[in-house]
Order: C-alpha cells, then sequence, then structure tokens
C-alpha cells in the first residue's frame, strides 16, 4: 500500500481507467440513484485500504498528491496547519506524519496536476458524507459546494 | 485616494506604507470588565491594534467577541481573532455580522490550535471551515453581501482580513504557496507565528517578494519576550508551532540567574530591529503572554514610538535619533 501511495502518477493512471468505464454512464448518475448503491460498497473496498479514505464523498486527490485530506486530524483540505512539528509530525497526533509533508512531496511528483494544490478548496458538505464521490464528481446535476461560494 | 476596506486604523496605518505595531491582549479567566481594560490600557498607546485571542492553545478563557465588545465600547481598535475549531459556519457568519455591527473592524481568520493541546481535551473538535475557506466566506461577506448559502445581507460588513502564517515549521517550501492561497482567498494582511529564527523568516520573505505578494498583502511579524530559559523549554514542547533555537535556549541559560527575563526581552528588541529591515515586512504583532507590562518597553526600545503621528505633518521618522 505504501509503494502506491508513494506513486500518485499510477494512482492518477487507475482514475483516468475508472473515469473511462464510468463516463458512458454520466446522464443516469443522480442523488440516491442506482449507481450510487453500487457505487458506494466499490469505493469503500478500494479507497478505504488505499487512501484510508473517510468516505466525505468530495475528493480533492488530485489536488492533494492524491494523498487524503480528511485523514487530518483538523480535516484540512487547503494546506498544512501551523501546528506541524520540526520533524514533519502531526500536532494532534505525534506519531503521525503531517499528511501535508506529504501530499507536498507527492504533489510535486505528479505530472499533471501538480499545479492543483493551490486550488482554494470550498468547505465540505456534510449533507453529502458517505455518498459516492465518483457520482458526485461526474454527475451533472449534483453541487457539493454552497451556493454562495466562490470558486 | 485609495479606497479602503474597513476604514480601520491597522488598514490606514498599513497602506500609507508606515511600520505597524499590534499586540497581543491575554484574555482573562473572569467575568469583570476591569480585567480586560487593565490590560487594555498598557497596550493601546503603543500600537496600532490589540488583537484579542480565540481560546488560543485551546484553553477556555474571555470569548474574542466579548474582548472585542469591551475594546470597541472604549474607543480601542480590536483585531477580532476567529478560530475554526469552536464553532461551525453557522455560528462564524453570525458572529462576524455581529462584530462588525459592534463597531470591530480587523479580523484575523484561524485554523484554531487542536482541542488536545488545551485544558479541555475531551471537547468535540468541529473544524466545519478551515482557515482559507473562513478568509473567503469572510471576503463574500463584505463583497458580494450575500452569505455562503447565496441568502443576501441587507448591510455588507466593512471588515480588514487576517490570516496567519508559520514559516518556522515544515513543509517550508510549501509555505510561501500556502500564503499565496490565503491572499487568493480574501488575506489582507498576514500575522506569522513567534519568529525566533531570523534567517528562516529572510528565505521565506524573499520567495514572498519574488512571487509579488508582497505588493498584495501587508506581511507583520509575530515577536515576543521569552521571560527565561525554563518558559522557552515549556512553549516549544507544549504550544503548537512554536520554534525556538538552541541557541536562543543557551543564550538565555548563559544570562544566569534573575537576569534571564531582562535578557528575553533584549532578545525581542533585537528580532524586531533585525526584521525591520527584511523587504516585505510591514509591522510587527508583539505577543507577551502573560507579560503585557514589558509591551510598551520592547516597542519603545526597539524605536516605534510614538504610535500616533500628528495628520498632515508629513511622515514621522521612526529612527532613534529623531526621538531623543
Amino acid at each position: 500500500m505504501r509503494f502506491l501511495q508513494n506513486s500518485p502518477n499510477l494512482l492518477v493512471s487507475l482514475y483516468h481507467a475508472v473515469e473511462w468505464v464510468l463516463k458512458p454512464f454520466q446522464r443516469w448518475m443522480g442523488a440516491n440513484g442506482f449507481f450510487e448503491r453500487v457505487l458506494i460498497p466499490l469505493e469503500v473496498i478500494t479507497k478505504v485500504p488505499v487512501f484510508d479514505c473517510r468516505m466525505c464523498g468530495q475528493c480533492i486527490l488530485h489536488s492533494t498528491g492524491m494523498t487524503c485530506p480528511m485523514t487530518c486530524p483538523k480535516t484540512l483540505r487547503n494546506g498544512p496547519c501551523g501546528g506541524v512539528r520540526s520533524n514533519g509530525k502531526c500536532e494532534i497526533k505525534p506519531v503521525m506524519n503531517c499528511i501535508w509533508v506529504e501530499a507536498w512531496k507527492r504533489s510535486a511528483q505528479m505530472k499533471e496536476y501538480s499545479k492543483d494544490i493551490l486550488i482554494v478548496q470550498g468547505p465540505v458538505n456534510h449533507q453529502r458524507k458517505g455518498s459516492s464521490a465518483w457520482v458526485n464528481d461526474l454527475s451533472t446535476n449534483i453541487r457539493t459546494h454552497p451556493d454562495g461560494w466562490l470558486p | 485616494m485609495v479606497a479602503l476596506k474597513s476604514g480601520s486604523r491597522l488598514e490606514r496605518v498599513l497602506t500609507s506604507g508606515r511600520f505597524a505595531v499590534t499586540a497581543e491582549l491575554n484574555p482573562p479567566d473572569s467575568a469583570d470588565p476591569a480585567a480586560v481594560y487593565e490590560r487594555a490600557l498598557v497596550l493601546a498607546e503603543v500600537c496600532d491594534g490589540i488583537n484579542a485571542t480565540d481560546a488560543s492553545g485551546a484553553n477556555v478563557h474571555m470569548s474574542s467577541v466579548g474582548i472585542c465588545a469591551l475594546l470597541t465600547r472604549a474607543g480601542y481598535e480590536p483585531i477580532m481573532q476567529v478560530s475554526c475549531r469552536d464553532r461551525n459556519r453557522i455560528a462564524i457568519q453570525g458572529d462576524l455580522l455581529g462584530a462588525a455591527a459592534m463597531g470591530v473592524r480587523n479580523v484575523l481568520c484561524l485554523t484554531g490550535d487542536g482541542v488536545q493541546a488545551g485544558d479541555q481535551p475531551g471537547a468535540k473538535p468541529v473544524f466545519d471551515l478551515d482557515s482559507i475557506n473562513l478568509l473567503r466566506t469572510a471576503r463574500t461577506l463584505r463583497d458580494e453581501g450575500h452569505f455562503l448559502s447565496g441568502r443576501k445581507l441587507d448591510v455588507k460588513p466593512r471588515l480588514f482580513l487576517g490570516g496567519a502564517a508559520n514559516p518556522f515549521v515544515p513543509p517550508y517550501e510549501y509555505r510561501p504557496q500556502r500564503l499565496a492561497k490565503k491572499v487568493a482567498a480574501g488575506a489582507d494582511f498576514i500575522q506569522t507565528q513567534y519568529c525566533f529564527d531570523v534567517a528562516r523568516l529572510k528565505k521565506f520573505m524573499a520567495d514572498i517578494c519574488d512571487a509579488g505578494l508582497n505588493e498584495q498583502v501587508h506581511i507583520l511579524v509575530g515577536v515576543g519576550p521569552l521571560r527565561s530559559a525554563k518558559a522557552a523549554e515549556w512553549m516549544r514542547k507544549f504550544v503548537p508551532g512554536v520554534v525556538i533555537p538552541d541557541s536562543i535556549v543557551e543564550r538565555l541559560k548563559g544570562a544566569g540567574k534573575g537576569k534571564q527575563k531582562a535578557e528575553g526581552k533584549k532578545i525581542c528588541v533585537e528580532i524586531i530591529e533585525q526584521v525591520q529591515d527584511i523587504e516585505g515586512v510591514c509591522g510587527v504583532h508583539v505577543m507577551a503572554y502573560r507579560q503585557e507590562e514589558l509591551v510598551a518597553e520592547i516597542i519603545e526600545e526597539a524605536g516605534l514610538l510614538p504610535r500616533r503621528w500628528q495628520y498632515g505633518k508629513g511622515r514621522a521618522k521612526r529612527s532613534k535619533e529623531t526621538l531623543s
């Protein structure tokens, strides 16, 4: 797993493959629909072991070097807090590596998405927690950001 | 004439290009307003804005909204710190409007220390927004005049928005870019964590200037006196994000018994003098934890007084020679 986590470009290729398979069904995807029921278990068995995914339903892995930001004890999605220890460990859990120190290293390795770490990410929609991130991403009629959020 | 976003004193000082000084007020564990006024009195004359902390280090004290209410009532200029640790987006947006209605014009948007650092480690951490979401939300309230939900405001709050930066912890190379993200999200000024490592700050500021960020945001460097070598050891162990190099601790130890406090103050003054000359630094933020009485002395010894210039008589010089 560690090898996979440290190979962001490989993970991106896998994601492209998944997208290629699912894209044709895009227009039938919706909140709480058939595809979501099928994809949620699939996401749980793939993303949880690989990313330690927390099923927030709103993946931004391509802008974090394929590191799940929800594993940060503060669930920060826009970069590291100011409490990172000098040895790169987490302020809250001293045994854990700061996920943003890793995200930064991995993001720098990325070929296609290395600049995406600079995108300002919006707040998580807690109503879509536990839903399928793939459906949320591909579906054209699901919006996860609040109406007043300016991208 | 530059159009001001908030019209606050801090904004006026910074936009006119003068060197700004802000100071942190240690919030009391008391329901007595006199405790706040006592502490504000020694700070107000020597700085351009007083930071009201929001349960810093996750320790409960009087709230920042409460302190700001007291300060604005007395005509002081507060900088309200808002942390995302204890409140969700509903509470925070309401607080921003309430604060603006009370006359608060400066807001510092923070993520907040983890609850484990404080005196109530069993509390539920909220972190609904993060500091960058919060900056963007506050800017939306101010500039667009609507909530995060899209609902319109009748009157927009006038706020000068700040963010924090900590150049002294990893990932070092990413820190300038994180600051760029804060600027993109809406930061007008930045206050940094305690600076005890001037070399690291210089490197950080060079990156900031290379990226042209010093033109878009005003950066105030955090400084503060260390009471003793023991206090320094405690701080770097228990206060998240504070980095104190061994050389500083050794210097305090070397000062001998009874002289460590004076040495700590001297180090602080020296750091202020050094950071003033760094390109892109627009001011200092003095944090004297339980040593407010030292703030005035530090600011005076660093040659940053007087703080209230007479308008219309040209720019005051801040060199020591003109003061003596």
